[in-house]
Parts: C-alpha cells; structure tokens; sequence
C-alpha cells in the first residue's frame, strides 16, 4: 500500500490531495502508471513530457528526490510514501 | 487600475490574477508577475524615483505591491562602493561593490522580504514562513514582528549558530530539520502546500518575493548616474538573485531610464555546492546535487529552482561562472576586508574569490566597469571565521610591554 500525495497545483485533475495505489513492491513508474490510469491523460500531461518527468515537477519517495535515487526505477516497497511537489526553493 | 495585471507562466504563458501561488496549472511551471507596461512607462521617471525614500520603496512603480502600506525595515538603497583598492590588487580599472550587508537584518534578503510580507499582508495571509539558510530566516522573522504576523521558519539544523540567534531574537516559530536546505524546503512546501492561508516568501509568494532583488540593479544604476555595467558578478544559490538583478537592468533599458546596452552576466558558487557552476562550465544541463560540502552555508542549495534559467542568462550574456573552494573564500573574506573596509560572510567571499578567478582566467576584462554583489554580513559567520583569525595575546598595561608588541608588529608586516 503506497501511499501518494500530490500538490494542490494538481488539484483540478486529481480532485484529492492523496490517494493509495495498491500494487505490492514496484518502482515509481509503476505507480504513475497506475495513477495515469486512475486521472488520466490530463494528469500524465502535467507530470511528463517525452515520457521524463518534467524539470518542474519533483517526485519523492520518502522525503528523497528520485533524481538522486533510481529515477522511475526507483523501487518502492509497500508502506512508502510518495510525494509531487512543484520544484521551488532558494533565494 | 492597476501596474500588475496577475501572475504568468515563465513555461507555457498561462495567465493568472495575482494571489497566492507560484505554480502553473498547466504545466507545473514556475509563475512570474506580469506587469501593465504601458501604465508603468506613464507613471515612472528618474525624477521621480530620486524623490522617493531611501529605501527598495522608491522603486515601487517595479514592483508588485498595491498602495503605500509597505512592511518595511528600511531595507535598501546601500552603498555603491567604487572599489579601487580591491581593483588595483586584483587588475580591474573600475570596480564596484554593492554592499548588502547593511541591511536591517545584515543581509539582501531584506529586499525580497519586504516586498514579500507586504504582498502576504495585502492578501490578508494569516503567517508567513520560508524556508532557509539563515539570512533569510532571520529577514522573515524581523519583518513578521513588524508587520505583527507570526512566521514559520525551517532551517536545516546545522547552519551556523550566529544566524540562530539572531533569527530567534525576533521570536519566530523555528522549525530546524534534519538534513540538509533541500530536506527543510520540501517539508516546508509540503507545510505550505497544505496552508492556503499562509504566505511562505520562497514558496507560495515566490513570483513576488524574487522582484524584491531587482532593485540591487534599479540602485545600482542609479548611483552609476543612471547606467548599467559592463559587467556584473553575484553568488549563486538557487539562481533567483542573479536573474532577477539581470531582469531589473533590463527593465529600466525597457523603459528607457537607462541605455540598453549588452551586459556581462557572471556567477560564483562555492566548489562544495556548485550544480548551476558546473553547468555554465560543462555546458550542460544542472544536476541537482545530494551532498553539500562547503562553509558558505547559505550558498549550499543542492537543487537549484531557478538553475536552469540562470544558467542560461550567464551564458546568453557572455558571461561565465567560478566555483572557488573554501580556502579561496576565507582568503576572499579577509582580502575584501583588509582592501575595503568590508566585512562578509562566506557566500560575499565566494562572490569575490570568484570574482578574483574569473579576471584570472580572462573572464573578466581589465577595462570592463565589473559590478560585485556582496550580499551578507561576517558578523554572522563568526563561528566559521574565528578559526581562521589570530587571537591576539593579552599585554601587560605597561609601555614596555607595548614597544615590544610594536617591534613584533612591524616585523610581521
């Protein structure tokens, strides 16, 4: 049971900020997989462009940005918790 | 009517009415305020401006607040140094340094601050918050018990004691994370995320709070006699400051207060923490980077927001970027101080022993008017910069004891 919340700039495709994807241990693009099932293309429109993760968009399993892990290979075992986030920080 | 029309995407051109919110529906892109030109060029004039407070304030027909009702400190309208000793030791013929470490909170971050909780008041938020490196913390927290709003500051929990206490003096709610700036960052998104209510500078009323650094340009070209430089150099952290002092200098040639001209756009970023360096250098894409190793705590921003867009104005501009190491940065430090009077922390020391590369490497001509951004004070980094000074021995109160001190003095020197 991977648990994902999404950002409020998400909020008219998702309709929720978090939601459960029930697939047993997968990886990342897996569960967007899934997700893309559940919202549509709409919600793969604004998560990808050419099939990467758009340079806005940060995704993180556990707290840690997955372009430090595996990326959409990045494994997720039940009980994790994904998070998208739009990409601001800093001054 | 109105000098701000809404909010727009820097991505995909969506438009939006001004409110709390730095991203695009669309595309997830990050927002920018997109202004009413033609009302702005029949309201401005130099004349104008130069009977304006000595502060950002004057510059307000540029930026994104409604009415005069400003949280303010005082922040703004420095000192342009003509720096011709630290020009004579390092080869250049006319340099300046903008000193930001006068500011009400001892850092720019009074800039992007003011304007910010100014705009987060207008908009009748109930808290501010960010989340930082220290500077920022601080700016937030000082302009919070101003404007009588209770602020939310997340810090990695290992920056430099100095910048704690000083921030904690305002009495802010500090929330100090473990980990490092991108951890304290995406908990407080996630904290602001599920706030609608509350205003977090760098976050949520991010397209407002970056105009705040535009005035370093507006000042700047003013105190030129209303020109804009060669050439100039700021640190990099996120990216933010240098386009947006890029995009101010730009502003004022729009609107002809100064001449359009080609300016030099240069960066620095300490060698521990330097993904927007290293892409102008590699010409390549900025990958963000996990582990941040250097002493210019508030440089150290491993995944840069505004990376991709800095990396490009450096290198559409013809100019470059340094990544000096933390031994070049003290030395900078110190060199900056003893040549002009000026006392910086380690992210000002990174910007001129970046500064000192890039002459070195030719970057930087001789002849070029170079403009330095110096944005933080040294009194907040004393517990890094202590272990670099000599602690003088005490004497006994007698003048023998002096003249032999003396002796030892003039043979140091």
């Amino acid at each position: 049971m991977v648990k994902v919340r999404f950002s409020s700039a998400l909020n008219s495709v998702t309709g929720t900020r978090e939601t459960i994807v029930e697939l047993g241990d997968t990886t990342v693009k897996s569960v967007f997989g899934e997700l893309v099932n559940k919202f549509g293309a709409e919600f793969e429109k604004r998560i990808f462009e050419n099939g990467e993760v758009r340079r806005f968009v940060n995704v993180y399993v556990n707290g840690d940005d997955i372009r430090h892990l595996d990326g959409l290979d990045t494994p997720v075992t039940d009980s994790d918790e994904i998070s998208i986030l739009p990409a601001v920080s800093g001054g | 009517m109105s000098h701000v029309i809404g909010l727009k995407c820097r991505e995909c051109g969506a438009e939006y009415p001004a409110n709390i919110q730095n991203t695009c529906y669309e595309c997830f892109g990050p927002l920018e305020v997109n202004y009413d030109w033609e009302y702005i060029r029949e309201h401005i004039s130099k004349e104008k401006i130069e009977k304006g407070p000595n502060s950002i304030w004057r510059y307000a027909d540029l930026l994104p607040v409604e009415g005069t009702d400003y949280v303010d400190l005082g922040a703004g309208f420095n000192k342009l140094h003509h720096a011709k000793n630290l020009g004579k030791v390092l080869g250049l013929k006319e340099l300046y340094i903008l000193d930001e470490s006068v500011n009400p909170t001892n850092s720019f971050k009074d800039r992007v601050t003011s304007v910010a909780v100014t705009k987060a008041r207008e908009f009748g938020a109930t808290a501010i918050g960010c989340a930082s490196t220290g500077n920022l913390a601080s700016a937030v927290a000082a302009h919070g018990a101003k404007a009588g709003l209770p602020a939310y500051i997340f810090i990695p929990s290992s920056i430099e004691l100095g910048k704690i206490t000083q921030m904690s003096a305002y009495d802010p709610n500090i929330i100090a994370v473990e980990g490092t700036y991108d951890d304290a960052n995406r908990l407080a998104s996630e904290v602001a995320d599920m706030h609608p209510d509350w205003a977090f500078v760098n976050i949520t009323v991010r397209p407002y709070y970056t105009e705040g650094s535009k005035t370093l340009a507006f000042e700047t070209a003013e105190q030129l006699g209303w020109e804009a430089p060669d050439h100039f150099v700021a640190p990099l952290a996120s990216g933010a400051l240098l386009c947006s002092i890029k995009r101010g200098y730009d502003e004022l040639a729009k609107l002809g207060l100064i001449e359009s001209k080609d300016i030099k756009v240069s960066g620095s970023q300490p060698l521990g923490c330097s993904p927007i360096s290293c892409a102008v250098r590699e010409d390549k894409e900025v990958i963000p980077i996990r582990e941040l190793n250097t002493i210019a705590h508030s440089l150290a921003i491993g995944n840069p927001a505004d990376g991709y867009y800095a990396k490009n104005v450096i290198l559409d501009s013809g100019g470059y970027a340094a990544s000096p190491t933390d031994e070049e940065i003290i030395d900078a430090i110190f060199l900056l101080a003893r040549t002009e009077g000026i006392f910086t922390e380690p992210a000002g020391g990174t910007t001129v022993a970046g500064l000192k590369k890039l002459v070195e490497e030719g970057r930087i001509d001789p002849d070029e008017r170079t403009v330095v951004y110096v944005t933080g004070n040294g009194l907040k980094a004393q517990d890094t910069l202590i272990k670099h000074i000599k602690i003088p021995q005490a004497i006994k109160p007698t003048f023998g004891e002096f003249e032999k001190q003396y002796e030892q003095l003039v043979v140091a020197q």
